[in-house]
């Protein structure tokens, strides 16, 4: 029995048996959301202002099957390394994106916009 | 055929610069004939340069500090006496362009040469002796990434002689740092300085994260771990998060520098503001990646020093995890005036008023591990004491400032900088040297001299504040950063103070070097027979000083946190039989990481002056380097265990018992049951 | 390193943290991983930049105009099928097979050629129409970012060409095998990142 020491490194374990259906099961699962994504970006049945939000939601589906299904991340107790990692990987990208775009909005709608600013000039 | 390089570079019409360019050189020259006529050159290649040994590698980082150390407080004497100068009428003695440079210079070298260098030496040298390992994750990376940060240091110090320095301030905000009113190659090296150095601070952060959670001894699982691996764990995890987003955005100022992009300038859409937000995202976080390795350090010492188990482990663990998440929700503070608004504003001025709290919990278990126990004032102790106090005093200043109406008044004023100065004097540089004297026996088999070590300590402390308490008032009256002259005579004599405290920590720093010199005289005096002079708690302790290049013959055991000082309680010396010895495998040292930092210097250089044909140089030498390395296959080399067991015998032999009062030496004890010592299998 | 030492053998129900030092592999794997990590969060930062910028036109083209959707979808199918043929390829690496490891990690090259010359004639095109990083701050926020990701991908594959050549060379030692292996994993992270390229930058611009 092989006893792994600190948990399993991401990706692939060499010592699995099975490891082309998950890749064949997730590439699957990747390619329908992924035409399900440019579906919705130019249908119009779908509500217009729900497209951004279906998009979003499309695309962190598509990548959470590349995560679980390519990169074998679970919440399993020898994935727990990788599994918080990719969790505070994920809160800092989340904070630095929507942080960045509330911030940003709040400075632009307040300060004078650049252009004109430029104009002030003497 | 020299792109924008020309004679007209060096600065042959400034005296002070040619005055100091001359003796550099003059040192360098004498260094390099003392080398060679030592014939020290090979032991220094084959020791230290291409040593691929964490502890060789943590102590050239902390040279490295110290060099840059005297540079940076070079910087700051002459912006003391500049403005203790320069009241009223009188113009002081640096023109503005150029005292623009040495302000610049100044955060840019003791945050980025100073500082880093300082900490990541230290968790260097310090992380895989308490974890019970050999060495850290990627020995080979941790090589590059020494030598990488050297890179930038070779370049920050060029831009001395060969052109010129940033006038932006250590940040180089836009639009001052934009081509159009940064035309010359100031802003150009320091970005590319910056961006070398980060390279190697962030590998060191990958490879330290994964040496603490993936390399510990045998039974140390994460609530075993000695609480300066977790705080190194939580600064190496901001770093690994912080500092792509540095690459990032001075990538993005580069790109409009040299390519005509539009991020950062005032025309075709560019946002400024932008930078700003993204350069503090990098940057609140940058100022944790120094502090929590420092906590560390003071709970290590107060723990020893109290002679009593740290107080509230599990709150401290909790406590730093905290202050690692919420040091991402705050980065706003840097900029309330900038105009997000109050709602915003309120937000971030709330949740940098909450980061004070696991701070508050740290210091409070600091301070009740002390009590009850029997304190020892040795230097790293007298270090520590003045850290709670000096660093309280900044951590309030901090939390007022955190109030946005507040900030309004005191952003960008002299306040500020008492501040930051406050908690990275009191705080960061406090640590280092508790660190450094701490560990220094550890690292070199003799103790440092202590009555000069408490002289440091005093000079320090009261420089310190005769320094900056008077900035603190001056903010308050009005007087803001960055300025070379005043108009307000009133300021002066405060000034006048100001410049006092900053002779008294040159003397300071002046006595560093006596005592180094003192120490290294001293040093047979002073030996460091046991390994563990100070009656140690952690495994760092259970080894000879200096350890052996393996650190254990044989990995401990271990089955609870102060693993040393449990196996001290449990029963005296235990060798291990000398059936328990096996061959070790250690990585080979390689060349590898001063060659691609040469090739990285000579890349820098060309793209700082345009030189396209050099930049190609650099470029494929880089990539040459780095894929001859990949084909290397004698990685490993073998200690037989008969030399590991000689050299056991060896130590036994030279022991010098010590009165018990003072410390026990034991050798961690195997547990034959449970732990199978197994060769080199790869899977 | 000595790699094997310290483990802890024939003790299952020992937690995992306490078994001791983990394998060069499980290090080296992991070590990567935290990279790759490192690298998503540079990306965050150039996507913020992207978010913010998107509108910043200057008056000029903005991406609406520009994006073409059906070579994006081209692009993304190559780029995924790539991502699964260097699964397969990692796979036939762990089972010592070199013929098929050299089939796959081929397939896996040509796919990723495509996609990098299909962008190259987009970038190129949009150069030519007057269209370049240099006209505004949308324009610069796009190329940065997928140029980014480009140079990513262009780096990518030169490293599996060395691979290639690596394994020709020594052979699947051990130390080859951990580097073919972060490869995969560094070519499955690109189309993660990939992921959010094409839905915020192409299908978001309406």
């Amino acid at each position: 029995m092989h006893v792994e020491a600190q948990g399993r490194a991401p990706g692939v374990d060499p010592h699995e048996q099975h490891g082309a259906s998950a890749y064949l099961v997730g590439l699957g699962y990747a390619l329908v959301l992924t035409v399900a994504s440019f579906w919705a970006s130019a249908t119009t049945v779908v509500y217009a202002p729900a497209v951004p939000v279906l998009l979003a939601a499309l695309a962190i589906a598509q990548m959470g099957v590349h995560v679980a299904f390519f990169f074998h991340i679970s919440s399993a107790p020898d994935q727990a390394n990788n599994f918080l990692s990719l969790a505070f990987g994920v809160f800092v990208t989340a904070l630095i994106v929507f942080g960045s775009i509330m911030i940003m909005a709040h400075l632009n709608h307040n300060m004078v916009p650049m252009d004109e600013l430029m104009k002030m000039q003497r | 055929m020299f792109g924008r390089l020309s004679w007209s570079a060096i600065p042959f019409d400034q005296p002070i610069i040619m005055g100091t360019c001359g003796t550099i050189a003059a040192v360098l020259l004498a260094l390099g004939i003392l080398i060679s006529a030592k014939g020290w050159w090979p032991y220094l290649w084959r020791e230290w340069i291409t040593s691929v040994d964490h502890k060789r590698i943590g102590v050239m980082y902390m040279v490295l500090g110290l060099v840059m150390l005297l540079r940076g407080f070079a910087d700051a004497i002459m912006m003391r006496s500049q403005l203790a100068l320069a009241a009223g009428q009188a113009a002081g003695y640096l023109p503005p362009e150029h005292y623009d440079q040495i302000f610049s210079a100044h955060g840019t070298i003791m945050i980025f040469f100073v500082a880093m260098p300082f900490v990541v030496g230290l968790m260097n040298f310090v992380l895989p002796l308490q974890l019970g390992v050999r060495d850290v994750a990627f020995p080979v990376i941790n090589s590059v990434s020494f030598w990488l940060t050297a890179a930038g240091v070779l370049l920050v110090n060029l831009s001395l002689f060969v052109g010129e320095f940033a006038r932006t301030g250590w940040l180089a905000y836009p639009p001052l740092s934009e081509l159009a009113y940064s035309p010359g190659v100031g802003v150009d090296y320091y970005l590319w300085s910056l961006q070398l150095s980060g390279i190697g601070t962030l590998l060191s952060g990958i490879n330290l994260t994964t040496t603490i959670l993936k390399m510990r001894a045998p039974g140390m699982g994460y609530m075993q771990m000695p609480i300066f691996c977790w705080t190194s764990l939580a600064s190496n995890l901001l770093i690994i998060a912080a500092f792509p987003v540095l690459t990032a955005t001075f990538g993005m100022l580069l790109l409009d520098r040299y390519c005509d992009f539009h991020f950062f300038t005032n025309e075709l859409g560019g946002n400024p503001m932008m930078y700003i937000n993204l350069i503090w995202i990098w940057g609140h976080p940058e100022v944790y990646i120094l502090m929590l390795p420092v906590f560390g350090v003071f709970s290590e010492v107060v723990a020893t020093f109290s002679g009593k188990p740290l107080f509230g482990y599990r709150s401290m663990v909790a406590a730093t995890m905290a202050i690692c998440v919420l040091s991402f929700i705050v980065w706003l503070h840097h900029f309330f005036t900038m105009g997000a608004g109050a709602d915003v504003n309120g937000f971030f001025g709330i949740a940098t008023m909450i980061i004070a709290v696991p701070t508050g919990v740290k210091v409070f278990n600091w301070m009740f591990t002390m009590y009850g126990g029997r304190v020892r004032f040795t230097v790293p102790m007298y270090w520590t004491l003045g850290f709670i106090v000096t660093f309280v005093v900044g951590g309030m200043t901090g939390v007022l400032m955190a109030i946005p109406p507040a900030d309004f008044v005191l952003h960008n004023s002299l306040f500020l900088i008492a501040h930051f100065h406050n908690v990275a004097i009191g705080g960061v540089v406090f640590g280092v040297m508790a660190g450094m004297s701490y560990w220094f026996p550890k690292a070199f088999g003799f103790k440092l001299n202590e009555r000069l070590g408490k002289a440091v300590f005093w000079c320090w402390f009261i420089g310190f504040f005769l320094a900056f308490m008077p900035l603190y008032a001056l903010g308050l009256m009005g007087a803001t950063r960055r300025m070379q002259h005043y108009p307000n005579t009133h300021w002066q004599p405060l000034m006048v103070v100001a410049l006092a405290g900053a002779v008294v920590i040159l003397v300071g720093i002046a006595l560093t070097v006596v005592q180094l010199v003192v120490s290294i005289r001293d040093r047979r005096a002073n030996r460091d027979g046991t390994g563990d002079p100070w009656n140690g708690r952690t495994l760092e302790w259970s080894m000879p000083s200096p350890p052996p290049a393996w650190n254990f013959s044989v990995l401990p055991n271990v089955k609870q946190p102060d693993a040393y000082w449990e196996l001290k309680k449990a029963g005296g010396a235990h060798r291990p039989p000398p059936g328990a010895f096996a061959n070790l495998h250690m990585p080979r040292n390689t060349p590898v990481g001063i060659f691609l930092a040469f090739f990285a210097v000579i890349l820098g250089f060309a793209l700082i002056w345009r030189i396209d044909w050099l930049a190609a140089v650099g470029l494929t030498g880089t990539l040459a380097t780095a894929l001859r390395e990949s084909w290397r296959t004698d990685r490993e080399e073998v200690i037989p265990a008969r030399v590991v067991a000689a050299y056991e015998h060896e130590q036994d032999t030279l022991e010098h018992p010590v009165a018990p009062a003072e410390t026990c030496r034991t050798r961690p004890e195997v547990a034959r049951n449970d732990v199978r010592i197994t060769v080199g299998s790869e899977s | 390193m000595s790699t094997g030492e310290g483990v802890l053998h024939g003790v299952p129900d020992l937690p995992l943290a306490l078994r001791g030092p983990a394998p060069s592999r499980v290090v080296a794997g992991f070590g990567f991983w935290l990279f790759l990590l490192s690298d998503i969060i540079m990306f965050a930062a150039l996507f913020a930049a992207y978010a913010v910028l998107c509108s910043a036109t200057a008056g000029g083209p903005n991406g609406a105009e520009l994006f073409d959707k059906p070579r994006v979808f081209l692009e993304t199918m190559c780029l995924l099928a790539s991502s699964a043929t260097c699964g397969f390829g990692t796979i036939a690496m762990f089972r010592d097979n070199t013929r098929a490891t050299y089939l796959w990690m081929g397939i896996t090259f040509l796919l990723g050629a495509c996609f990098l010359s299909i962008e190259g004639r987009e970038f190129a095109s949009m150069l030519a129409a007057g269209a370049g990083p240099s006209h505004s701050a949308f324009l610069s926020a796009f190329f940065a970012l997928v140029g980014t990701h480009g140079l990513h991908v262009t780096v990518g594959l030169g490293w599996l060409i060395v691979m290639i050549l690596q394994v020709a060379t020594l052979g699947f030692q051990p130390m080859v095998k951990r580097r073919l292996y972060c490869f995969g994993l560094f070519w499955h992270a690109l189309d993660i990142v990939w992921i959010g390229v094409f839905t915020i930058v192409y299908l978001g611009a309406r």
